[in-house]
């Protein structure tokens, strides 16, 4: 419809219905609004300034400036990970919505809730090769769990309340709403749908009661049961009390995987620590020796499972996940239970309540001593001489210790991520933000920061390598301008350290391109952002260090550790080895 | 083994690409694929032929059902069921030839479409395995085209695969 038709129109109605016609950009605003959102994270651009425009009159919620658009997804996937909401970002049309892609792969492997806004160029410019355009439907579909293109404004607000929906329901993951110009300025009537259905979508959530009575079965017979749980009970909200619970109630030894950490807490007895790659080695042969594998959120990822034809090949395994598409998808599973975590572990425990049946106590203590022979191992153990250059490892337990274990910690990727997640010790769930599927290097400081503005008054730690702080060190900036007091503990080795372990392993220590040349002066680089920094060369100041920066909450602190530079991540399973055939160092 | 999957999807631009783009992500392959409307203008329905072993054939149709535009997936060679392809094939015809491939095509119950000096173009439905039986057939007098569309399917019987159902 020509835009003078429909101010025309606009006046007959307005007579009756005032302030009821709105543009893209004001039903964008409004959509918002109504979700309850309360930040998003962009970067403005040609063909998202009519929303900027609206943004710039409303006070509904907050924008926070990214200085490239990765960091808006990553900041975007951290707020959603720590306040438990959708995450939103807004990016505009071409190199914008390229910018967005890893970011949004990202959240889409390690699911976390995010709906994208790209700005496209008008409809009319669609497949013109016009200025900034690019394909971000075809570029993102692979890239999110779903995504729209909305060619007509009478569709924005149903498709805003989709991506939401979708976003947040059944496995969570990232939605791409794709907005042309045109369609923000155009005008229509607002009409917000408060239900949404759609036919197309409706995840199963309750477990299937005849499924919920075999896995109690097969649980209360088990000889030699584990547990295994991953970023499932982590996004399932309220989890993570149910599944202690039943911990509690059953006395089965757990592990998590990298994305589950804190489900339970790192004190109790009942944790083995992490499995996989690089966790220990008491889950990982519990893993390999059990009889009865109970596997919750968990998606059998290949980091976690090794050689699998030999992962946990004497167990009858029980597999609760959201998506059906993750059970028997790696690994053939015997009793598969499709539902939200949340729900089968109640459905599991009012079972479990009603059989008053008891798990083999004696077998379990046959187990529980075959376990505690494994933890004897110790292989998280490492030394720290005072007079020797610093343990990474010493770096991370330390700020466990200062921080009593109650921070918030988001990591970027490579060693430092495994040490961080070996060695923190997480007491509770949502506390830990990490890039597990996607392995993501410049995912912890925008992530930080995002988590910093869920949880004000919290201590938010960015653990990170110099190789990975580089990749997106220039959020320093929106840190500072946001005033989120984020503190970065970069274990400085001089290499991209996880590289350099597979090439000293694997590749007859030909170090190539692994070693950064020409580092920054880490200090002088906060400082020139208005942060705080400290370089640390002493095993005896790290401490110290640590209690001077927690102590700065007005700013960002860099805290650079020169670490000792050839120290390897410990215990570790051989890529294409089996869990039992781990390396302890 | 070969199985003939039935999809129903919403009717919205971008639903081909989706499931062509599952496939090729993936590492499955397709051997064809057919799509047009339902009775219903806003649902599509599309059946696709592809090959894998059991655990295969089952992620399939899980990650087709994980698509959020797709609305039901079935097997339709798990259950009785019938499948016709269409064919469309143009073979030489000459003085000596002409009379041979018109009694094969009778034979087959294929129909002239058209006709000129020197070709004939034939249509035939019926299941694959006869659409492959008269391509054999007429080999030997030289085949210019052939265009087949892929088989579709349904389920034997009163029992149906609709979005109601």
């Amino acid at each position: 419809m020509p835009l003078y038709l429909a101010s025309m129109q606009n006046d007959k109605r307005a007579v009756c219905k005032p302030m009821s016609k709105l543009s893209g950009a004001q039903i964008f605003v409004e959509c918002l609004k109504r979700e309850g959102v309360e930040y998003i994270f962009g970067y403005p651009g040609g063909s998202v300034l009519p929303i900027y425009d609206e943004i710039f009159k409303t006070s509904h919620f907050k924008h926070v400036l990214v200085r490239h658009e990765q960091a808006a997804l990553h900041g975007a996937n951290g707020y959603a990970r720590i306040s438990g909401k959708c995450g939103v970002a807004l990016v505009t049309s071409g190199p914008g919505a390229t910018n967005a892609v890893t970011g949004l792969a990202d959240s889409y492997m390690d699911s976390i809730p995010t709906v994208c806004f790209s700005g496209q160029v008008p409809t009319h410019l669609i497949g013109n090769d016009a200025f900034q355009e690019a394909d971000t439907v075809g570029l993102t579909r692979s890239a999110t769990k779903h995504n729209f293109l909305v060619k007509n404004v009478e569709d924005l607000a149903r498709t805003i309340r989709q991506a939401f929906f979708v976003a947040t329901n059944g496995r969570p993951g990232p939605v791409l709403v794709d907005i042309p110009k045109d369609v923000s300025a155009a005008t229509c009537e607002f009409d917000y749908p408060e239900q949404i259905e759609m036919r197309s979508y409706k995840p199963v959530t309750k477990g299937h009661p005849g499924q919920i009575r075999r896995a109690t079965n097969a649980m209360l017979a088990a000889k030699r049961p584990m547990m295994y749980t991953g970023g499932g009970v982590i996004s399932s909200r309220a989890s993570s009390k149910l599944l202690r619970k039943l911990v509690h109630q059953l006395g089965f030894p757990i592990t998590h995987t990298l994305m589950g950490l804190g489900a339970v807490s790192c004190d109790d007895k009942h944790f083995l620590g992490m499995l996989g790659m690089h966790g220990t080695y008491e889950a990982n042969m519990a893993v390999s020796g059990c009889d009865c594998l109970i596997a919750i959120g968990a998606r059998f990822d290949d980091r976690v499972t090794g050689r699998v034809e030999d992962f946990a090949s004497g167990a009858t395994i029980i597999h609760v996940d959201i998506d059906p598409s993750s059970i028997s998808k790696n690994v053939k599973v015997d009793i598969p239970i499709v539902g939200d975590v949340g729900t089968v572990l109640s459905q599991l425990l009012s079972e479990l309540d009603k059989t008053k049946a008891k798990p083999d106590a004696e077998a379990l203590k046959i187990w529980w001593r075959q376990i505690s022979e494994w933890q004897s191992r110790d292989c998280l153990r490492f030394e720290q001489s005072m007079d020797d250059a610093i343990k990474p490892q010493f770096v991370v337990q330390q700020l466990h210790e200062k921080t009593k274990g109650n921070a918030i910690i988001s990591t970027e990727v490579g060693q430092h991520q495994m040490w961080a997640a070996q060695l923190y010790g997480f007491k509770d769930p949502h506390r830990w933000l990490t890039s597990g599927g996607l392995g993501t290097m410049g995912y912890g400081l925008p992530a930080a920061i995002g988590a910093q503005l869920a949880a004000p008054g919290e201590t938010v730690i960015d653990i990170a390598g110099e190789a990975s702080i580089q990749m997106n060190i220039q959020e320093l900036s929106t840190a500072m301008q946001y005033m989120t007091p984020v503190k970065v503990a970069i274990l400085n080795n001089g290499y991209m350290g996880m590289v350099r372990q597979w090439q000293e392993m694997f590749y007859g220590s030909r170090y190539s391109h692994s070693y950064s040349e020409s580092l920054p002066n880490f200090v002088k680089l906060a400082e020139a952002y208005g942060c705080a920094g400290f370089r640390i060369e002493k095993p005896a100041d790290v401490g110290p260090t640590i209690e001077k920066a927690l102590a700065i909450n007005d700013r960002p602190v860099i805290m650079d550790f020169a670490v000792s530079q050839k120290e390897n991540v410990y215990p570790m399973v051989p890529a294409g080895a089996a869990l039992n055939e781990m390396v302890l160092r | 083994m070969k199985h003939t999957i039935a999809t129903l999807v919403e009717n919205e631009f971008g639903v081909l690409t989706r499931i062509a783009g599952l496939f090729s992500a993936r590492g499955y392959n397709i051997e064809s694929l057919s799509v047009a409307p339902t009775l219903d203008p806003t649902v599509s329905r599309l059946t696709l032929v592809t090959r894998g072993d059991d655990a295969v054939i089952e992620q399939i149709q899980k990650q087709l059902n994980k698509l959020i535009p797709v609305i039901k997936v079935d097997d339709l060679t798990r259950r009785e069921h019938m499948e016709r392809e269409l064919m469309l094939v143009k073979v030489k015809a000459s003085e000596h030839t002409r009379a041979e491939v018109l009694r094969m095509a009778e034979v087959f119950r294929a129909d002239v479409v058209d006709v000129s000096e020197t070709s004939y173009s034939l249509e035939i439905t019926g299941k694959a395995d006869k659409v492959d039986a008269f391509l054999r057939m007429l080999e030997p007098h030289g085949i210019l085209e052939m265009v087949r569309t892929g088989p579709v399917g349904m389920r034997r019987g009163a029992d149906s695969f609709t979005i109601e159902t």
